[in-house]
């Protein structure tokens, strides 16, 4: 800029934050939610490559994974969507107390789709040692966990961060609304795991 | 809102300078090496690294040349030999060409988009250090004689559990586990640098072709580089914890691999493809003082060859046996990527036509890209018929093939943007007259040493045997090949002797010694680590051509890092936003996910054990540092 420049307007006056895509957050989040989302996408056609190749599916005599441990978790993340809707909203009018309860409340939420988790696990009736059937079951659920690892551990840290004096920044408060936004895609992922794992194997012949 | 020190009318030139200097540089010394995430750092050390691996991947290329320059060579045992054109496959397409295409992005975009750092500049420096200790633990592993040896594809059943017992196999794929992580989080910074930090005024429409490039790219590895995770982690399951996802004794199919690695690693060639075109465009507009023809019709040839990019896969397998149907949606949807190919090589030629070309290096390479590239598209179009690829699959005539494609289309390219963007990184300018010895030599070098392969292949020479027999007819064009690879040597270290030459003397290069159009010319030579005193505002693609002095904008703070955040397409400044301070945390992470990666080569538990350093790394990285600042709180 040697040759000099011109004075065109002043930025002094924008905010310093902002909600959803005018946010960086949201477009990491976006980012990092498409990345995740090839993983299950490129999951989902290694699952149906390998029961193109079989008679029966679940091979027999194999019988399907029982139903019990996954729906239950299945209702209970739907009903996780209650505190996380709530959460967003609050951050989004920057109601730090609500928003501090509402974490709370997702923080220990988490806990009992854990402990169902691992029933999930014991339920799938096939080791992924057994066959590639066995494998592709196994890859699926362990996919999910991961994503309910890290967004727990993601909340757990916002969680305390929220009740320091850095939960007044506004730019708090968006992490906390991008947050929300990655919890939404944990538990539709799920969805669509729930169906590949436990009723494709029943619908199918 | 008052007693902020802000650039303007009161505060400006050397004062304002001084003030954001000491808010944008990092720390002295060592800690400062370290800790740093200014995207010209990274940058520069993200391209160092990615040259100095080119330079070990063409030492084994040289091995290679030497075996086969004769018939029936016993310089390198059949094991060795294995070893090392897996170690040079792997090593140029997951150490040096995706990373050094990432790499240049990582300095230029920013600069180019007229802001001061890149999106995310913490994850950027953490992606430098994953890929470091991914591409150590290959060539440490390599040296001590557990380096890969099934092929840089690493096709199953060869490279499973039965086939390829030892760690040579875990150690390839672990080591594209971390290039992967490092390769989704620079394209992650890029899409969003692209999308929302363009200077005021940069409307999608005048968008430097760079950056359409760059953009496109990102947005190929976010959609393709998770293929090749997936599969190198069900790999290392196959073999480390009893998966049998390829096995087919327990239904598993070794083709599941191919489909997997090949939907990620064809786009590939098009991520090392794409941003070369990208240095095309701003070195064809530069040279030629006047902006690329049918700017419209390039950037959308740029977006469909990223979509066709995605529907060639199987283009690899034709000799796999797959339902014929299949085989003519692959052949059509490989030969129309010649469609966008040819769309933008007519536009740059147009361009030249029009133009007045100065023949300055950069400018030579571009050349030699549209001759060598327009040689590799066609033996491309050759080898999409599945009659004429099965016949000359596995031979010499493919190794032709994609090596005009690679270097012709992606190498060249890069020498030349390395020259031309050199002022900008170094403040000096590359000596014309090496530059152009180096220039020669490698151009000539490279076509003495790859021509001459197509005819070995179409007389029937395989790729990947350590030897061949004498009197097959196909000694003398071995030798041949050989002798070219010797001249490619020869310009590469002229090249590398002008770049050393070039660092000793004092720095003298102006900001904008090319008279280019955009905007990372507009910065110092090299620039000061705030990149630009005030916001720059763009009223043109090519805003450096426009007469009178730059329009910029005021109003960010100075003692304190920020930037601008504009609008996603019409770029209207929208936010004022902090850019993050230096940390070590980005390094220690990156540590503790080594420790982990490497971990799970000799035990599954590693997994387990090794979240909790991560853990506690990642908690120290994104807990903000210091008291909240003054301006942004909510009350």
């Amino acid at each position: 800029m040697a040759d000099g420049v011109r004075f065109e307007g002043d930025l002094a006056a924008l905010p310093t934050h902002g909600f959803g895509h005018r946010s960086i957050t949201w477009w990491g989040i976006i980012g990092f939610m498409v990345v995740e989302g090839m993983f299950f996408a490129l999951s989902f056609a290694a699952y149906f490559f390998i029961l193109d190749k079989e008679q029966t599916w679940p091979p027999a005599p194999l019988a399907p994974p029982d139903l019990l441990a996954g729906s239950l978790l299945t209702i209970l993340i739907l009903l996780t969507e209650i505190p996380n809707s709530w959460i967003k909203r609050a951050a989004e009018r920057y109601d730090l107390a609500t928003v501090r309860k509402g974490l709370v409340v997702m923080s220990a939420a988490v806990i009992p789709l854990f402990v169902l988790r691992g029933f999930e696990f014991a339920s799938l009736n096939v080791s992924w040692t057994d066959n590639a059937y066995g494998s592709v079951m196994w890859l699926l659920l362990f996919l999910h966990t991961t994503h309910l690892v890290t967004d727990w551990g993601d909340t757990l840290v916002l969680t305390a961060l929220m009740f320091t004096e850095h939960g007044k920044e506004a730019n708090r408060f968006v992490d906390t609304s991008e947050n929300a936004l990655y919890w939404r895609f944990v538990w539709l992922s799920w969805l669509l795991i729930y169906l590949l794992i436990y009723w494709v194997p029943r619908w199918l012949p | 809102m008052t007693g902020i020190a802000r650039d303007g009318e009161a505060l400006k030139g050397a004062e304002l300078e001084g003030r954001l200097d000491r808010t944008w540089r990092p720390a002295p010394g060592l800690w400062g090496w370290l800790t740093t995430v200014d995207h010209k750092d990274i940058g520069r050390r993200y391209i160092y690294t990615a040259m100095t691996f080119l330079i070990l991947g063409s030492i084994l290329s040289v091995a290679m040349r030497l075996q086969l320059a004769r018939p029936e060579s016993g310089l390198i045992s059949p094991a060795r030999y294995n070893q090392i054109f897996t170690m040079h496959g792997t090593t140029m397409m997951f150490l040096f060409a995706v990373p050094v295409m990432e790499a240049a992005a990582i300095y230029v975009i920013p600069l180019m988009m007229g802001t001061r750092n890149i999106a995310f500049p913490r994850l950027n420096a953490f992606s430098y250090w994953t890929y470091l200790f991914g591409a150590l633990l290959l060539w440490v592993g390599f040296v001590l004689n557990v380096g890969p040896d099934a092929g840089w594809f690493m096709y199953t059943p060869l490279s499973g559990p039965q086939f390829s017992p030892g760690k040579r196999t875990d150690i390839w794929a672990q080591m594209i586990t971390f290039t992967e992580v490092a390769g989704l989080a620079v394209a992650i910074e890029l899409t969003a640098t692209i999308l929302k930090f363009r200077a005021p005024g940069m409307s999608l429409n005048r968008m430097p072709l760079y950056a359409w490039a760059i953009l496109v790219t990102s947005i190929m590895i976010i959609l393709s580089l998770p293929a090749v995770a997936l599969c190198s982690g069900m790999l290392i399951a196959d073999r480390l914890i009893g998966t049998q996802f390829f096995n087919p004794f327990e239904h598993g199919d070794p083709l599941l691999w191919q489909h997997l690695f090949w939907f990620f690693a064809h786009p590939e060639v098009y991520i090392i493809f794409l941003p070369a075109t990208g240095f095309v465009s701003q070195i064809v507009e530069t040279f030629t003082g006047r902006p690329v023809i049918a700017y419209p019709a390039m950037v959308l040839a740029v977006v469909a060859t990223g979509f066709l990019s995605f529907g060639v896969w199987v283009h690899h397998m034709f000799a796999t046996g797959l339902p014929r149907l299949g085989y003519d949606f692959y052949t059509a949807a490989t030969m129309a990527v010649a469609i966008p190919a040819s769309i933008q090589i007519f536009c740059w030629i147009a361009t030249m036509w029009l133009g007045k070309p100065r023949y300055a290096t950069p400018f030579l390479y571009v050349i030699a890209f549209i001759v060598t590239f327009v040689i590799g598209g066609l033996s491309g179009v050759m080898v999409a018929s599945v009659p004429l690829d099965l016949q000359f699959h596995d031979t010499y005539f493919v190794v032709a093939h994609f090596h005009y494609v690679l270097v012709g289309g992606a190498v060249f390219p890069l020498l030349g943007a390395l020259t031309y963007w050199f002022p900008k990184f170094s403040g000096r300018m590359l000596s014309e007259g090496l530059g152009k010895l180096a220039f020669w030599l490698i151009f000539l070098g490279f076509n003495i040493a790859f021509f001459p392969m197509h005819i070995t292949g179409m007389l029937g020479m395989p790729r990947r045997v350590y030897t061949y027999p004498a009197n097959m007819g196909w000694d003398g064009l071995n030798m041949l090949s050989s002798i070219g690879v010797g001249v490619i040597v020869l310009g590469g270290l002229v090249f590398l002797a002008n770049v050393a030459l070039t660092l000793r003397r004092p720095r003298d290069a102006a900001p904008n010694p090319w008279n280019a159009a955009s905007l990372e010319w507009a910065a110092a030579s090299p620039p000061p680590p705030y990149n630009f005193p005030h916001v720059p505002v763009v009223r043109s693609a090519t805003p450096l051509w426009e007469q009178g002095p730059l329009p910029v904008m005021t109003g960010l703070r100075v003692d304190d890092r920020e930037l601008l955040i504009t609008t996603a397409i019409d770029a209207r400044p929208d936010i004022r936003y902090p850019s993050p301070e230096g940390t070590i945390w980005p390094l220690l992470s990156a540590i503790a996910l080594a420790a982990l990666f490497i971990g799970s080569i000799f035990t599954p538990w590693a997994v387990v054990i090794g979240l909790a350093p991560l853990g506690v790394a990642f908690l120290a990285w994104f807990w903000p540092k210091g008291s909240p600042t003054a301006e942004p709180v909510i009350e």
